[in-house]
């Protein structure tokens, strides 16, 4: 039991901590434009595409590093050249663009790389397990994953909070009048803030890859969570992300560990199900099976008990 | 310095501000005085670029009608908006660091020179900037747009609502920012302090203006202020 809480508690926050490279973005951008950008998770499928084939002729590690780039400068233009001059056509317009560049990219994903899943795999020097607990192994590239999100997260609060852009940014995103007055090029933060966000995901992207699996319906299946998470968190609120990111992460990690039923609930209630009730497949299911609903259920549950999310400020 | 000719602006389709001209010159005090809602804000908004302004403004000779709100403040222009538009979730100190466009170019203003005068904010350097007093916000906005070391400040009605000690603090800040060789284009409503400082005022009526002279002139002429100033 010992080492099945033990796993699940570091697969949940690797898990945890990649959603919440994805969500930090994705909320940052919410605070900017007002209104969801739908593409978001595709930023993070295009990272791990170009990852692949950024790996296939210089290896790995200059994937690692190039692809995020290359997503922050596609997600820059996109901002530049796309949602700026949409905008001006009101929040609806903003939204339908960024719903149709999800497609787009999907689209053009399949396109260029087909449908069937990449053989995107970690390098060969993270290949082996780092170490054996209760016969159980943790895999080296879990714990590189690790690694590069917290340090990710430690940079992005170092930034926010400590350094003068940081404030610059703060500033632009709550009163973005009075901070361009003062002399700042808000559009440009704006801009800046679009492509990092962009290249964060590419990040999770690039890292998650070699993991989850590198296929055309990878956006799609992290999106939704994403946006669970940043409603849940509270729409704009960076604390609020993180510790959703976590929630979820283990949410997810752990109904899928504890293989417990409704009746084995029941039973620990000392109410017995007859097996043969018109109910019973009801009774039978079990916690791996409903894992994927779970996090909509929170977010049902946020929605009615407190619809600013766990951290918002916002009244929407 | 800052030259005004003609300018209109709309909110929507209403009409704002029509024909609007008026000047500011290397180191003078001008105030621009009027009765409430005849488009004093508006005018200063539209040369700082939030409004749309229709017509020209040459700022030292350069047209700035059209610019970006950071490309006029980086020109030489400051603007301390009506509201006390302080960064609520941020510390005093914070919010004079945003006051600085460019943390190489040193300005005739430091952060110490601002505490001098008002040792309340140094008390409260770390303090947020939402809880001070209305007061300690009117200080800190104006101190903000001086750490940006502007040539020419536009102050809108930074005496309203304040108790009487706190308005002679305001005076006394804005005879130091004149001594220190910036010029100052001052909004009010109220007649004293305008009166005490400025080398020139204009009044205006409903989207223009209707007067130009001197404290003394506009002392003298009782016609103007019970037609256009007084309730
Ligand atoms: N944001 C706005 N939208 C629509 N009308 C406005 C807005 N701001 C001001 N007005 C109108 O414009 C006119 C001039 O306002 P303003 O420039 O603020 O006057 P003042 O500063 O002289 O009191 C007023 O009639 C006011 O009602
Ligand atoms: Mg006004």
């Amino acid at each position: 039991m010992s080492e099945l809480l033990f796993f699940s508690l570091l697969n949940g926050i690797v898990t945890g901590l990649l959603l919440f490279m994805l969500a930090s973005g994705l909320t940052l951008i919410f605070s900017m434009m007002g209104v969801l950008n739908f593409a978001h998770a595709s930023f993070y499928m295009l990272g791990a595409y170009f990852a692949y084939t950024i790996s296939l002729y210089v290896g790995f590690w200059l994937g690692l590093i190039l692809a995020p780039l290359l997503v922050g400068v596609l997600g820059a233009l996109v901002e530049r050249y796309g949602l700026r001059y949409v905008h001006r056509w009101g929040h609806v317009a903003e939204l339908i663009f960024t719903f149709g560049l999800a497609f787009l990219i999907e689209e053009v994903v399949q396109f260029i790389w087909g449908k069937e899943t990449k053989a995107y795999h970690e390098p060969e020097i993270l290949q082996f397990s780092l170490f054996t607990f209760f016969g159980q192994d943790f895999p080296a590239y879990k714990a590189f994953m690790l690694l590069v999100s917290i340090a990710i997260f430690i940079v992005l609060l170092l930034i926010l909070t400590r350094s003068r852009i940081g404030l610059i940014i703060q500033a632009a995103i709550t009163h973005p009048n009075m901070t361009a007055m003062l002399g700042h090029n808000v559009p440009l933060v704006f801009m800046g803030v679009f492509g990092v966000g962009c290249a964060l995901a590419g990040l999770a992207g690039v890292i998650a890859g070699p993991a989850l699996g590198t296929f055309p319906g990878m956006a799609v299946v992290l999106g939704s969570i994403v946006f669970v998470i940043v409603v849940v968190g509270g729409l704009g609120s960076l604390t609020g992300a993180f510790v959703a990111s976590l929630l979820i992460g283990l949410l997810q990690t752990f109904a899928i560990a504890l293989d417990y039923s409704v009746s084995d609930l029941l039973a620990v209630l000392n109410i017995s199900v007859d097996a043969e009730s018109a109910l019973r497949d009801l009774w039978a299911l079990s916690l791996p099976q409903v894992a994927p609903i779970l996090p909509y259920l929170l977010l049902v549950l946020i929605l009615i008990f407190r619809p600013t999310g766990l951290f918002g400020k916002r009244e929407t | 310095m800052l030259e005004v000719k003609d300018l209109h602006a709309y909110y929507g389709k209403s009409h704002i501000l029509q024909g609007v001209t008026f000047n500011v010159k290397e180191g003078e005090i001008v105030s621009l005085l009027g009765r409430n809602g005849v488009g004093r804000s508006t005018t200063i908004k539209s040369i700082m670029g939030e409004v749309a302004p229709q017509g020209s403004i040459l700022y030292r000779g350069r047209q700035i009608a059209g610019l970006k709100a950071h490309e006029i403040a980086r020109c030489g222009l400051g603007y301390v908006p009506e509201n006390r538009d302080v960064f609520p979730g941020m510390t005093v100190r914070q919010n004079l660091l945003l006051g600085i466009k460019d943390m190489k170019v040193e300005g005739r203003w430091k952060m110490d020179d601002m505490f001098d005068m008002f040792p309340n904010l140094r008390n409260r350097a770390d303090v947020d900037a939402g809880v001070l007093s209305g007061g300690e916000q009117q200080m800190l906005t104006m101190c903000r747009t001086l750490m940006g070391d502007p040539d020419l400040i536009m102050i809108d009605e930074p005496t309203e609502g304040l108790a009487p000690k706190i308005v002679e603090q305001v005076g006394d800040l804005l005879s130091e920012i004149a001594r220190r060789g910036v010029s100052i284009l001052l909004v009010e409503q109220k007649l004293a302090i305008a009166l005490k400082i400025s080398h020139r005022l204009y009044v205006m009526g409903h989207g223009h203006m209707v007067y130009e002279g001197t404290p003394d002139e506009l002392k003298a002429n009782e016609q103007i202020r019970k037609e256009w100033l007084e309730v």
